[in-house]
């Protein structure tokens, strides 16, 4: 598959945060949130969108190359710099696609203006909890637990969380991996940590918008069962679960999840 | 003056020989079927006797502290110990090391328990806040790790505060939104109890015990030998910040063990330490250190090996030599531990000695023994180590001179009632 071209830009919110944006492809918005790994070296799903849809996917501060940021300390915060972005980006009522962590900003960005975008669609997303199936501990894993719990075959997929270069075997890129799942995981910790629950559930009544969910069939992080939680909270949603992929599904299995993202959102 | 303080961890001394074969973690999921509450009821009275004991024999302090959710020490509220022995003690500094400030909510509860310790025990308290460990903190107590740090902050300043301050105030702070802040009772101490920072090596706990005078605690198990490199940093940072460098600015943490000579130290206590190092040590590394808890120069510096998967089930053994050795236990005959002990204070430069005195699962009699060799044959040759700062007591209490000094018998508190005379 030919990778798409990507534009790195930066912008600078009305709030005054640089964020960092990968911008590939041509056709309708659809802005990509990304979950907990932040945006790997190659993001082959995003290409294919791209094919389709003029894609945004900005870097969380504390995921990329600019540092955590102290002034975003909860979902509000977090909700709120979502459609800061949208708005630093100019576009107008875009397709909105949150992944894991990602997912639990996105739906929540949709719960507060859910006239402010055309679609959503969620791919493993956080957000919900259920006492009967309390999910993994994600802060609370080693390196290679981590790495096993992201996808269904981590033997194929590891090398993909790392920079090309970096092997995770060795002292050096055991390390670079260990800070930067710090500055990762501590970012996300500010809304998932000890639980990934900030009562989004009382507010999915807002979501009006066209919903799709997509579960990854492997998923040992937001495991199964989660699809049933969600179809049951935004009863209006299509809610689809892509069999042999884990968590990292945009990693694991792109082209599956490209190809059901643009069926879903019917174009 | 150099001053000693005893301390007890009072860990769970009945972990089965196979723990570290069988369990992943002595701290957040340890089974809590390993803990027998009747055998606890000995446990606690047992190490709550060794403390008063300290005190009979002269120690400066007795020290506590506070842990969640382990076998590793079973004081998740020393306050409750702190003021057992508040009664039934009245020389010893109390060192409470400390609360975990983050954890209270609101915090004005640390300020209400230290004031209400200080003042049951006659201005004997001394008041430690500690960051508290990620296992703590973060997994059993649920703070988010990225902002643990600046939780800590705003409860330090409230209770400073609320010590400090004469009529209500109202506190907006991020966590903790209080309208009517007025604190009641207060501490004896004036302005308030000697603060104990116990922490790591960054630079910005060093400044934040220097901005404040508190005396910066190092607590760790690895000895003196280890702790050299990091108690020189901090003197450098006193020098650079042109403050004056009293030894009191200073505590330390050590294990010691007394004997008649070296060869009955390993004789009596090795299995001991041994079973506190392989055993209530054993944290699960994925506990350690949530991420975001740290700060990422802190992480650059960890031990990498913990975290691989072919070293989990590789456990080291360590030996009574290595231990020795490597300076993590002062052990000996009296002239041994003397003169170990006597480097150690004049090497770091150090105004308080935390003596770990009793460790892992030591029967009382071996720990009694350990402590009185200390305290009649080590201690007073070391007392006056720093002749130049004899008057400076600015890190340790100054009790109050006509306190209560509670009856250490029974027979006061269970004296029959007498009518009294109406005035």
């Amino acid at each position: 598959m030919e990778a798409a071209t990507v534009d790195k830009i930066r912008v600078t919110t009305r709030g005054g945060l640089e964020i960092d944006v990968e911008q590939r492809g041509s056709g309708p918005d659809l802005v990509w949130f990304h979950g907990l790994v932040g945006l790997a070296p190659t993001e082959p799903a995003l290409d294919l969108l791209a094919r389709t849809f003029t894609v945004h996917a900005p870097i969380w501060p504390g995921f990329g190359s600019i540092e955590t940021e102290e002034r975003i300390e909860d979902m509000l915060d977090f909700a709120l710099l979502g459609w800061d972005i949208v708005d630093a980006l100019a576009l107008d009522t875009p397709i909105v696609v949150g992944h894991s962590f990602g997912a639990m900003i996105a739906a929540e960005m949709a719960c507060l203006a859910n006239r402010d975008l055309d679609e959503l669609v969620l791919i493993a997303p956080y957000g919900l909890w259920r006492d009967d199936l309390p999910l993994p501990d994600p802060f609370a894993q080693l390196p290679f637990e981590l790495t096993e719990l992201f996808f269904a075959d981590p033997e194929a997929n590891a090398t993909k969380l790392v920079d090309s270069g970096v092997d995770l075997g060795s002292d050096e890129g055991l390390a670079e991996f260990m800070v930067r799942n710090s500055r990762r995981l501590g970012t996300a910790g500010k809304i998932m940590f000890p639980i990934p629950n900030r009562r989004l559930s009382k507010r999915l009544y807002r979501l009006e918008v066209p919903t799709s969910i997509i579960m990854a069939g492997s998923d040992h992080l937001v495991v199964e069962g989660y699809g049933a939680a969600w179809a049951q909270a935004v009863p209006h949603a299509e809610v689809v679960t892509i069999e042999g992929a884990g968590h990292l599904i945009n990693l694991e299995a792109p082209e599956v999840l490209a190809t059901a993202i643009t069926d879903l959102l019917h174009r | 003056m150099v001053n000693f303080c005893w301390f007890n961890l009072m860990p769970w001394p009945d972990l089965p020989d196979d723990f570290r074969e069988k369990n992943r973690s002595v701290w957040v999921d340890i089974p809590n079927t390993l803990f027998d509450p009747e055998r606890a009821n000995a446990v606690y009275h047992e190490y709550m006797d060794q403390l008063e004991f300290a005190e009979e024999l002269g120690f400066d302090g007795i020290g506590v502290n506070e842990h969640h959710q382990n076998g590793y020490g079973i004081m998740p509220s020393p306050n409750i110990i702190a003021a057992g022995l508040a009664r039934r003690t009245s020389k010893a500094a109390l060192c409470v090391i400390g609360n975990s400030i983050a954890l209270y909510n609101p915090p004005i509860r640390v300020a209400e328990e230290f004031a209400m310790l200080d003042v049951i025990s006659g201005g004997r308290l001394v008041a430690g806040f500690p960051v508290g460990t990620s296992m703590d903190t973060n997994f059993c107590y649920g703070q988010i790790p990225a902002l643990t740090r600046d939780k800590y902050a705003e409860a330090h300043d409230l209770i400073r505060r609320a010590w400090s301050e004469e009529e209500p105030f109202a506190f907006d702070g991020k966590y903790n939104q209080l309208r009517y802040v007025n604190c009641w009772p207060k501490p004896i101490q004036k302005p308030r109890p000697p603060v104990y920072i116990p922490g790591g090596g960054s630079l910005e706990t060093w400044d934040f015990c220097l901005d404040n005078d508190y005396n910066y605690s190092y607590l760790s198990f690895n000895g003196h030998k280890a702790g050299k490199k990091l108690m020189d940093g901090y003197w450098e940072r006193v020098a650079e910040r042109d403050v004056d460098d009293a030894p009191g600015r200073a505590a330390f943490a050590q294990i010691i063990c007394v004997a008649d000579n070296d060869a009955e130290a390993e004789k009596l206590y090795a299995e001991h330490l041994l079973y506190f190092f392989n055993r209530c040590l054993h944290v699960h590394p994925g506990f350690a250190d949530a991420p975001g808890y740290r700060t990422v120069k802190t992480i650059k510096a960890g031990v990498l090996s913990q975290v691989r998967k072919e070293n989990q089930k590789l456990f080291t053994n360590l030996t009574w030599k290595d231990l020795v050795e490597g300076g993590f236990v002062i052990a000996g005959g009296p002239d041994t531990v003397r003169e170990q002990t006597e480097t150690m204070i004049k090497d770091l430069r150090l105004g308080t000695i935390f003596a770990l005195m009793h460790m892992g699962n030591m029967p009382d009699e071996k720990t009694r023994f350990s402590t009185q060799l200390f305290a009649e044959k080590v201690m007073p040759q070391l007392k006056n180590l720093w002749p130049d700062y004899t008057d400076d007591d600015r890190w340790w209490p100054k009790p109050l001179a006509g306190r209560v000094e509670p009856e250490l018998g029974v027979a006061h508190a269970r004296r029959p009632a007498i009518k009294p005379e109406a005035d």
